[in-house]
């Protein structure tokens, strides 16, 4: 924790240091970047603009999750369906996230559907690639024993499948989480009205750069909290019984 | 004396029963494998490595459905199986081990584990575990569902010889207790002596029954010298047969 504290101190710094050497048209210093953060919390735009962002990466994010998931296991689990879907998930994959935001703009319009649901198809694929490994590894013996012992189908899901993708899931969810914001941040520059990444459009456009890092700080910490008090605890308690975790 | 009844509760008659080997070719490993276990009887299926006995114990437990020929099983029937390894869910505690399998209920939960010396582990997760332990905890998740027939696919297989003739002992007591169906698979000839009221004999692969041998003493009763007569009787027997 200690070394932690010091290394952002030493950040702090650099920064500081950065700002002295570029200029603060450049690079603003620390202090004038709080101000700015101070001012638009006041004015309460600087939490509209946050709650608008984290709903659009809160909403993506669950849907491809969701549908990633379930689309994972499938593949993972029935080879006519990874047949069939892989070659889609390569395309996919592979597609620039640009490209995909701006199509989906052009064919549903500038609305919040054609901003989630761009978000969410840049994710799932990930999100798929990630949960066929997982139910490819799925270890045939604990089925075979859930069979013997006529356990329900919801039973042997949430127990033998589901504690089985978990570490899987932990990894997409990570990749995903920091995924979805960033490309949350573009769709909004993008086309839309407000959140984090149109205040930043409009900061490009004035090059107000102390309103620009005004704006991705909070969010970034915001991220950073969600990451270390809600993801971080989650995987501690689903990975709990792994003997060789300290 | 057999302590069995003398109502058949399960018939099995496998015709034939064929794996792909690792090269791809067809082999048979099961050929006209047909006996019936008697209620509350314990069975001991013997025979060498690779004549079929787990393909056997698979096939009555449902796992395999792939064969040529029949089960008769009664319509609602509950099965407690003993794996070679203990295939515990490594994410839910001991306790959780026992009730997601089906254990009946708290009561006979804490009854298996006590009978087992698992009082003071319900709550450790299968990973902090010795083996011996953690086949403990599969055999009480067997008996903890009250099952109608009990497989046990040879439970004590890679235990060293001191710890599996302690788990033997106490499997004879809970099988004693507890009177369920039971059929053993072991190539373990003393073993099968000590657990079983009859033992059939597979040959080697394509298993097929050349043997069978009801043991007259109770489980209980078997000296040394009886289950040494009981041994050398049945081996004469397995000589003649092949």
């Amino acid at each position: 924790m200690l070394f932690r504290l010091a290394s952002l101190l030493l950040l702090l710094l650099v920064w500081e240091l950065g700002s002295k050497i570029a200029g603060a048209r450049l690079l603003p210093a620390p202090f004038e970047v709080l101000v700015v953060i101070g001012s638009e919390a006041r004015s309460g735009a600087l939490f509209i603009n946050l709650a608008a962002t984290l709903g659009r990466v809160a909403a993506s994010f669950a849907l491809a999750m969701g549908l990633g998931t379930a689309l994972g296991m499938l593949m993972g689990r029935n080879k006519t369906i990874d047949n069939l879907c892989d070659p889609w998930l390569i395309v996919l994959l592979n597609l620039p996230a640009l490209v995909i935001i701006v199509l989906a703009y052009i064919w549903v319009g500038l609305n919040e559907v054609a901003a989630i649901g761009a978000v969410a198809l840049n994710k799932l694929p990930n999100t798929a690639a990630t949960v066929r490994e997982g139910a490819r590894a799925f270890d045939a013996s604990l089925d075979e024993m859930a069979r013997v012992f006529a356990m329900p189908l919801r039973t042997r899901i949430r127990h033998v499948f589901l504690p089985q993708l978990a570490p899987y899931l932990a990894a997409a969810t990570r990749s995903g989480l920091s995924l979805v914001w960033k490309i949350v941040l573009v769709v909004e520059l993008l086309g839309r009205p407000n959140g984090v990444g149109f205040e930043i459009g409009i900061a490009f456009q004035l090059f107000d750069v102390t309103r620009l890092l005004a704006y991705a700080l909070p969010f970034v910490g915001l991220m950073l909290t969600i990451e270390t008090f809600v993801v971080q605890p989650i995987e501690r308690h689903v990975s709990r019984w792994r003997p060789h975790q300290v | 004396m057999s302590p069995a009844g003398d109502r058949i509760k399960f018939e099995i008659a496998i015709a034939s029963k064929t794996l792909r080997t690792a090269a791809g070719a067809m082999r048979v490993v099961l050929r006209d494998v047909a006996f019936s276990l008697k209620e509350g009887e314990v069975c001991a299926l013997l025979g060498p490595s690779g004549c079929g006995k787990t393909t056997l114990l698979r096939i009555i437990a449902g796992i395999d459905r792939d064969f040529e020929g029949r089960l008769a099983l009664p319509s609602r029937h509950k099965i407690g199986m003993v794996f070679q390894e203990p295939r515990l869910l490594p994410w839910r505690s001991v306790a959780d081990n026992l009730r997601l399998a089906g254990a009946s209920n708290e009561t006979s939960l804490a009854e298996i584990a006590s009978a087992l010396g698992l009082d003071l582990h319900l709550d450790h997760f299968p990973g902090e575990l010795s083996l011996g332990l953690a086949r403990r905890v599969a055999i009480a998740r067997a008996f903890a569902i009250k099952p109608d027939l009990l497989l046990l696919d040879e439970p004590f297989v890679s235990l060293d010889a001191a710890l599996a003739m302690r788990l033997r002992e106490e499997l004879i007591a809970l099988v004693e207790t507890r009177k369920a169906t039971t059929l053993i698979v072991t190539h373990d000839v003393d073993e099968a002596i000590a657990l079983a009221d009859r033992i059939i004999v597979l040959s080697a692969a394509p298993g097929r029954i050349v043997a069978e041998a009801t043991i007259e003493t109770a489980r209980l009763a078997l000296t040394p010298e009886r289950a040494a007569g009981v041994k050398s009787a049945l081996l004469a027997r397995i000589a003649a047969a092949a």
